[in-house]
């Protein structure tokens, strides 16, 4: 069935949310949350501390064919999935379905499990190194269903993925199982996607590698959802789950593509005291901060809100008082992750308060402007962030959906080319965000505007910024690097790419190898 | 052109290509691999033997290893790999490249 | 295939951006940095033993890149180099705007160049004169000759020093102030304006010390240098801006521009403007505050 995105989904995969009818599509349904299984404590209690990960994953019940939850506030420093899973594997347990917020390169082990026939579900808002190679080349057993942050709350509180244990690795911890983001020895700043886990959940066990006194308040994840607390050594690699600080690009390609958002954005009414913003982490995404603040004290403006993954430029902005508060669901440096920690104007919120569409209103739907990063952008403005060109998975759509369907304006800000791949392009790999939730795309060859978004366009002329169509830049862009051919497919689909209301937005089947004739 | 010795051109940085050109006695053998062979593959495959026509040569071996290089790099190595396995370094018929 | 179109012998040439021709890599990008020219290297940024591979990306990034109206100019190979006769041969072929001399000392090197781009024109059947050239003074025997080298053809658009060699010749190393070239600069100052050609000056290289770089481009505009030389695209923002006109110029200019048209209708040579006396003599310059206006985006009227 062909869906709005004119991709055609194969019937058999088809669920109950149907495919892609369009953004909103389902806005204004109600719907009754799924039941949470919960264990009566009557009893005075002791400590919930395990002695071990095994311990835990044996008080839990864990059997074949159960479904594991991990977050990712880790990033490439992860210990907490990968060790838990090889506890799995170690007891004999199979046919083991991984429902996470994100998988990466610190996930290479479980990209073993799957050839393994260990793993045979993946559930994830990302998927990149080994782990995108393996299911690519069609190794998993089931396709791996691919969600954005929100689309993957929402998932869970109707009842698409039922998780029977989370594993929860938190920077502290006490005995009853009141986790915090902060304090530890390796600090994420918040525990956002984690906190529908929590509340969802057959079992939760808490995995921490400090220890701290009762009460560790206010808690991110609260004891009275914690079955186990387990204490190891180290639960990841500081040094990769925050990086010192993120450093401001030089390069001049990236500071020309931030400066001209920052210019496309102050075209707009949207500019004015009290606007809302989210950017990504992208070198020029996060350079626009640089160029937002002369604006902004030109303009005499603050900014009400920054919301999403934060880095430390957004922090500068809200210690010199141009942002009047960060509302935080990922840290992507120590800086942010110490702000997070200290600051009283910066907020942990939940994956759910942050982007689901399926409750009564997410901080996404409030946002003004965001600016976000692209593999791919096609003539239609759909957005790739999760396949590469030669059709392999290795991207995240991650908040990106859920911020470009929410925010008034969506500026995605790409190079027109990188090496010989055009990223304007006729037909994008893999939709991932819908083109009419794009709004103005910027590159360093140009800046086009959606045509459903003539005002945009008529604020940019009113303004003096050049703009042409996509179509134009696509053209420029295969002048320069020639036309490239379609890829080439085998028939089974790897992966299942969920819009966020839970329609099918797109299928990514298995790449065909290429031979020369 | 009269291919002499073995010899390359490029290197394996992103956008450039190596080559390596050697005389031959059975028309082209050609060795592609690409990065990006799945959009590129046929499209590199026609420029390197429509370059190598154009300089006249029938029978070698040519090694290509894409690093995504655009069309005009890869015409640009494979002319300055064939002119040195010619030993041929100056005097170069530009306005029949 | 690209046609370049007939290069203009006196351009608005605040930034030339050097990029060496034999990283592939670099050379589809530069239009979109802004820079007025583009300094594609055949000489220091390649290694002698690629010197060939240049000429050969060189020859193809010409013909199938559309630079559009930035200006293309080629850095060649010394005259003391087995390098610079094919050098000039791929530029004349390829179409380039113009040729940088490296390492002039002489008069007579511009004139040997000379003949072999013309023999190049011949060669490849290109317009006769089409080819410009300048020269990079990096001795203080080319500083002495800048006034000879300058007037040496009527291909010469410019004259730019160089100071890496220079520096070292003179033993001395870059200064704040920059009193260690300043004598330099002076001659190559006047010996250009002397001759009537345009005058560069050389790059600044620590890219960290963006305040040095800034309070030497101020002291190339104060002398009277048309542009420079730089090594990384982020210098050129900087360039334009600190190069471009004040509003208040600008409006001067324009009033002087419209004034001596106005004035020349009616025949009458000497009268004010704003209270000052204004002739024909004031044209020229405000003719180029226009043109730099509308360079930097500043001047949308009708001149």
């Amino acid at each position: 069935m062909i869906n709005k995105v004119g991709r055609d989904i194969p019937d058999e995969l088809i669920g109950r949310h149907g495919v892609y009818m369009g953004a909103g599509y389902r806005d204004g349904e109600t719907y009754t949350k799924c039941g949470v299984r919960a264990r009566i404590c009557e009893k005075p209690q002791g400590s919930k501390l395990v002695g071990s990960i095994r311990e835990a994953i044996e008080k839990c019940g864990m059997k074949d064919g159960m479904t594991v939850s991990f977050h990712h506030h880790f990033r490439d420093g992860d210990y907490v999935a990968s060790m838990v899973m090889k506890e799995i594997k170690a007891m004999g347990i199979k046919d083991v379905t991984i429902a996470a917020s994100s998988l990466g390169t610190a996930h290479d082990a479980i990209a073993d499990m799957i050839e393994e026939g260990i793993v045979t579900g993946i559930q994830t808002s990302g998927i990149r190194g080994r782990l995108g190679e393996v299911v690519s080349a069609g190794k998993l057993k089931t396709p791996a269903v691919i969600r954005s942050h929100g689309g993957r709350v929402r998932a869970i509180e109707e009842g698409d993925v039922h998780i029977d244990v989370a594993f929860i690795g938190a920077p502290t911890a006490d005995e009853f199982g009141n986790a915090r983001a902060v304090g530890g020895k390796s600090d994420c700043g918040v525990l956002s996607y984690a906190m529908a886990d929590a509340k969802y959940a057959d079992h939760v066990v808490i995995i921490t590698d400090t220890l701290v006194p009762s009460p560790n308040l206010p808690a991110s994840i609260q004891g009275i959802d914690v079955d186990y607390v387990v204490c190891v050594d180290a639960i990841g690699d500081p040094a990769k789950i925050a990086a010192k600080a993120a450093r401001m690009t030089n390069d001049v390609r990236e500071l020309t593509m931030a400066a001209r958002c920052a210019d496309v954005m102050a075209a707009t009414p949207y500019f004015a005291d009290g606007f809302t913003f989210q950017t990504g982490a992208g070198g020029p995404s996060l350079a626009v901060n640089r160029y937002l603040e002369p604006k902004m004290k030109a303009k005499n403006i603050t900014m009400r809100w920054a919301l999403g993954g934060i880095s430390a430029p957004t922090v500068t902005l809200l210690e010199s008082g141009l942002v009047n508060a960060i509302i935080d669901t990922q840290d992507f440096d120590q800086v942010a992750v110490k702000s997070a920690g200290e600051n009283a104007r910066h907020f942990e919120i939940s994956a759910s308060q942050y982007a689901n569409p399926a409750n009564k209103g997410a901080f996404v739907n409030q946002l003004d402007f965001v600016i976000l990063a692209a593999l791919e952008v096609d003539t239609d403005f759909n957005v790739n962030v999760l396949t590469g060109s030669d059709g392999v998975l290795r991207g995240a759509p991650g908040g990106h959906p859920d911020a470009a369907a929410g925010a008034k304006c969506c500026i995605i800000v790409t190079p027109l080319m990188r090496g010989r791949m055009a990223t304007i392009c006729e037909h994008v790999v893999t939709v991932t965000t819908p083109g009419e939730c794009v709004d103005v795309v910027v590159t360093d060859h140009g800046i086009a505007v959606n045509p459903s978004r003539p005002d945009i366009a008529a604020w940019l002329d009113a303004a003096g910024i050049e703009h042409t169509t996509i179509e134009k830049l696509k053209e420029l862009a295969y002048s320069i690097v020639g036309t490239p051919e379609p890829l080439e497919w085998e028939d089974k689909v790897v992966a299942v790419l969920e819009a966020r209301d839970g329609s099918i937005l797109d299928v990514v089947r298995q790449i065909k190898p290429y031979r020369f004739e | 052109m009269q291919l002499i010795n073995r010899a390359m051109a490029g290197t394996l940085e992103s956008s450039d290509a190596q080559i390596s050109i050697a005389p031959g006695k059975d028309g082209i053998v050609l060795h592609i691999q690409s990065t990006v062979q799945n959009q590129y593959g046929r499209a590199i495959k026609q420029s390197v033997l429509d370059t190598l026509s154009k300089l006249g040569i029938e029978n070698a071996e040519v090694d290509v290893n894409d690093r995504g290089a655009l069309e005009c790099t890869l015409r640009a190595r494979v002319e300055c790999a064939a002119y040195r396995s010619a030993g041929i370094e100056a005097g170069i018929p530009w306005e029949e490249m | 295939m690209i046609q370049r179109k007939k290069p203009e012998r006196f351009r608005l040439r605040r930034t030339m951006i050097f990029l060496s021709a034999q990283k592939p890599g670099l050379i589809k990008d530069p239009l979109i940095y802004g820079a007025d020219s583009l300094m594609l290297d055949l000489e220091d940024a390649v290694a002698e033993n690629q010197k060939d591979a240049a000429r050969f990306s060189l020859y193809h990034a010409l013909k199938t890149v559309d630079y559009g109206d930035t200006e293309v100019i080629v850095r060649i190979n010394g005259l003391d180099t087995p390098h610079w006769r094919e050098d000039v041969r791929v530029c004349v072929a390829a179409g380039a705007d113009g040729v940088r001399i490296a390492k002039c000392e002489s008069a007579g090197d511009v004139i040997a160049v000379e003949k072999a781009v013309e023999a190049a024109e011949e060669e490849f059947r290109k317009e006769k004169g089409r080819t410009l050239l300048m020269a990079a003074l990096e001795s203080p025997k080319g500083i002495l000759n800048a006034q000879e080298i300058a007037a040496a053809s009527g291909r010469m658009f410019g004259i730019a020093i160089s100071g890496g060699d220079l520096r070292r010749t003179m033993q001395v190393s870059p200064v704040r102030g920059g009193i260690e070239l300043n004598t330099a600069r002076g001659l190559v100052v006047l010996a250009a304006r002397a001759a009537g050609v345009q005058c560069f000056d050389t790059v600044f290289t620590d890219l960290n010390d963006e305040e040095g770089f800034r309070a030497e481009v101020l002291l190339d505009k104060q002398m009277g240098f048309d542009g420079k030389s730089l090594v990384n695209p982020r210098q050129i923002a900087a360039v334009h801006e600190i190069y471009a006109p004040s509003e208040k110029e600008i409006t001067a200019a324009e009033k002087i521009v419209r004034a001596v048209r106005e004035n020349a209708a009616k025949g009458v040579g000497v009268f004010t403007v704003d209270g000052k006396m204004i002739d024909i003599a004031f044209l020229p310059g405000a003719e180029r505050t226009i043109a730099l206006a509308k360079a930097c985006g500043m001047y949308k009227g009708e001149l």
